[in-house]
């Protein structure tokens, strides 16, 4: 087993320092204090700044315990954040996909749809934003499931609801189509919540890959899926571009 | 072949954007970089002209390595600027005097009231369609001749150059002190305060009576035409267009035909009316402008209500006051209470535009009880700029003799979904968001692609336009038309509150 990682030592021995401290600290008494080189200490804050673990005074230029601490395991990302910076992503999937498009986090055991981008044909349709979905009917909801353990835990163990012939309603069932979708790192569903309809969903990744939400497309059965029932290769890949370009915006840096 | 693209730069108050689209109009690559905000007193509003420079030139190439895209696959560039905001750069170093004077700047307040005060004042509404004051570039400009010393005397012998945000970017992409370009298109040069509105030249009665010297200004240009090709950061790529960022919103969003309108939500809050070949002439506080001149056709032209402040509002509340760390959290800060609480707040802060022109207006919270939060707080930042669109719709209704019908949108706000609805309902007309919201962009992308026939002609462009979301009026109208005398009081509240100096 390897050992020990020193950067994630030390970044931890900041916070403590930080959190012990009653004041804002500068780099310099920072790195005093830890004994560490200026600009290690500097490189290290740089990173816990980024993922909002410490927040640095713009007129100081000393550092402080960021928010993201105090609700850590809550809210990681907020959800109207997501909405506005995936807006251009969402709508270019859209326009690609010529689909309507939605993006969901998790609620409650529930997929909560954050934000909408009709199909575009310019027909009548109402926007669904705010409204819950089942988790283990929809793709998005699967797509959160399979990257976001504790999701799942509102499920229970019992049978699932069943909207159609189709809807996965053993739970060793779904287990095993989670893992699945952990593998090939992209969910459908065929007629799995309404007859006729089905759906494709992606992750979409935070920084340090956290899964934060899901991007996905639905409609007919016969759009979304090719001859043999299977979903369509070219949307597939245009989901998972979008997915993959909001995550680079929100800083995930290998997708 | 291989595909070809046309790439966009968005020079906006608050950011640059570079985006590049096919042939669709759909959105390939976007990379955008904020640049600073110098508030250096009460009232000024300075960027760094070099910075947003430097901006541009990591985003650029940034752009087209996102969208893996070759220089040579770029049919053209199209730019959308900040309007108004002025600069003066020596031609010689390529160096600015001073930093930018962004249009919400109101140091020239003392100033335009000495102007206003000439009897040849008059004139000036007449010839250009805009009303004196200090948001436009003219008096900036002269500001600066009266406070730099010796600048009048280098303006005059040609060593300085005057230009707005396209212009320094265009002059510094075709090559700078080295046989840079230096022009502007009709629709930035409408907003100076110094073009003829009908010849779409430069005025010698308003250069006479800004003290302006001629050798200054940038040439006057069609906002689609080739104008040259750039000699840095994207080389040999012919530059295409040059709009103001809202006239460039009213190009995206298809708005071609006379009595098609749009609003975008930004910084500030902008509704434009396309009334055709024919400037109109408003009686409700609105501005006649150009909307865009394709090549060499007739400009078309537009009814403006410019709203100083909406996302500015929200930046504020974020970077002033601190409560929160982004600005979309602000919906969810608001989402936290049911109502304003009785609170109402009038973002006067470089006193009210459209409709009211009130340049010595401050900002105003009224109503605090000890009963509101800062969720409160939270819905009167979004409500503000609901209501003070509001306020122009009922003006541009009254100037056009049209009810509008519905209202299209776009602009960063327009990610907010409370405030989309809140637009909805205090004006009780469906709020529709078209397929990019970035529109602004894409309307500099539309009118670039145009000059170099990457697009054969606006009624193709048309068919690019989808809904891409709609918000359908839900207040009850009893609410609506006491909420509605609420902010109007709270208005009134802003009014005479800076005093001459005595
Ligand atoms: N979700 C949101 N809710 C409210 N305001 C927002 C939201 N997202 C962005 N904004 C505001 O929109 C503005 C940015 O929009 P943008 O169109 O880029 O403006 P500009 O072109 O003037 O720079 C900022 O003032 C910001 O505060
Ligand atoms: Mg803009």
């Amino acid at each position: 087993m390897p050992g020990p990682v020193q950067s994630i030592q030390r970044g931890a021995a900041i916070l403590r320092l930080l959190a012990r401290s009653s004041g804002k600290l500068g780099v310099g008494e920072i790195a005093t204090s830890l004994g560490l080189p200026r600009g290690t200490a500097h490189g290290l804050l740089r990173t816990l700044q980024l993922v909002g673990f410490v927040e640095q005074d713009s007129a100081t230029g000393k550092y402080q315990l960021g928010a993201a601490l105090l609700h850590l395991g809550t809210s990681y990302l907020d959800v109207n954040e997501l909405r506005s910076r995936a807006i251009n992503w969402a709508d270019a999937l859209a326009a690609r996909s010529c689909e309507s498009v939605k993006i969901g986090t998790v609620l409650d055991g529930q997929v909560l749809v954050v934000h909408h981008v009709f199909r575009p044909d310019d027909t009548l349709q109402t926007l669904d934003v705010g409204s819950l979905m089942p988790m283990h009917a929809t793709a998005l909801g699967k797509v959160l499931l399979a990257f976001d353990s504790g999701a799942g835990a509102a499920l229970g163990n019992g049978p699932l609801e069943a909207f159609t012939r189709r809807t996965i309603v053993a739970p060793k069932d779904l287990t095993r189509s989670l893992a699945g979708i952990r593998e090939v790192g992209w969910a459908a569903q065929v007629e799995e919540m309404t007859v006729g309809e089905a759906g494709i969903a992606a992750p979409i990744r935070g920084h340090g890959g956290l899964v934060v939400g899901a991007i996905g497309i639905s409609g007919a059965v016969e759009r979304i899926c090719d001859a043999k029932g299977q979903p369509n290769t070219a949307l597939v890949t245009f989901v998972r571009d979008a997915a993959r370009a909001v995550s680079r915006d929100l800083g995930a840096a290998r997708w | 072949m291989a595909t070809r693209y046309v790439m966009s730069i968005d020079q906006g108050t608050t950011s640059t954007r570079c985006i590049i689209f096919d042939q669709q109009g759909r959105l390939v690559s976007v990379t955008q970089r904020e640049h600073r905000q110098h508030f250096p007193q009460p009232g000024w509003v300075e960027h760094d002209a070099v910075e947003i420079w430097r901006n541009l030139e990591r985003i650029a190439p940034e752009a087209l390595r996102q969208a893996g895209v070759g220089l040579e696959q770029v049919a053209a560039i199209g730019i959308a600027n900040q309007r108004e905001t002025t600069l003066v750069w020596d031609r010689n170093t390529g160096v600015p005097l001073r930093r930018a004077i962004v249009w919400q700047d109101t140091r020239t307040t003392a100033l335009v009231d000495e102007l206003a005060a000439r009897p040849e004042a008059s004139m000036v509404q007449k010839r250009c369609g805009l009303p004196l004051a200090t948001y436009f570039s003219a008096p900036r400009i002269r500001w600066l001749l009266d406070d730099v010393p010796g600048l009048r005397e280098r303006a005059e012998r040609g060593e300085v150059l005057f230009g707005t945000m396209e212009s320094w970017l265009i002059w510094n992409l075709t090559g700078g002190p080295d046989g840079g370009l230096h022009l502007t298109d009709v629709t930035n040069a409408s907003r100076t305060l110094l073009m003829d509105l009908t010849t779409l030249e430069w005025d010698d009665d308003l250069l006479d009576f800004f003290g302006v010297p001629r050798a200054m200004l940038p040439q006057i240009r069609p906002s689609t035409e080739t104008y040259g090709v750039a000699r840095t950061v994207l080389p040999g790529v012919r530059i295409g267009a040059a709009l103001g960022d809202q006239q460039a919103a009213l190009f995206g969003q298809t708005c071609f035909a006379p009595g098609e309108a749009k609003c975008t939500y930004g910084t500030g809050g902008f509704l434009l009316l396309n009334t055709g070949k024919d400037p109109v002439r408003s009686t409700h506080g609105l501005l006649t402008t150009v909307g865009y001149q394709v090549g060499a056709e007739p400009a078309v032209y537009a009814l403006e209500a410019p709203i100083a402040v909406t996302g500015a509002l929200v930046q504020w509340f974020r970077d002033g006051l601190g409560l929160i760390n982004s600005a979309p959290e602000i919906e969810t800060l608001a989402k936290t209470v049911d109502d304003n609480g009785g609170c109402y707040i009038v973002p006067a802060f470089a006193g009210l535009f459209a409709p009211h022109w009130r340049s010595e207006a401050r900002g105003v919270i009224v109503g605090l009880t000890s009963y509101i939060t800062k969720g409160h707080l939270a819905r009167a930042v979004l409500e503000a700029t609901a209501w003070q669109t509001r306020e122009v719709v009922d003006a541009m209704n009254a100037d056009s003799g049209l009810d509008l019908r519905v209202l299209k949108v776009d602009g960063g706000m327009t990610a907010d979904n409370l405030l989309m609805q809140c637009i909805a309902d205090v004006l009780d007309v469906p709020v529709v968001r078209p397929m990019v919201a970035e529109t602004v962009s894409l309307g500099a992308a539309y009118a670039a692609g145009l000059a170099v026939g990457y697009w054969p002609d606006l009624e193709g462009l048309r068919r690019n336009w989808h809904r891409a979301a709609q918000w359908l009026p839900a207040m009850d109208p009893a609410r609506r038309e006491s909420e509605y005398d609420n902010w109007r009081r709270a208005v009134e509240r802003t009014f005479g509150w800076l005093q001459p100096r005595r």
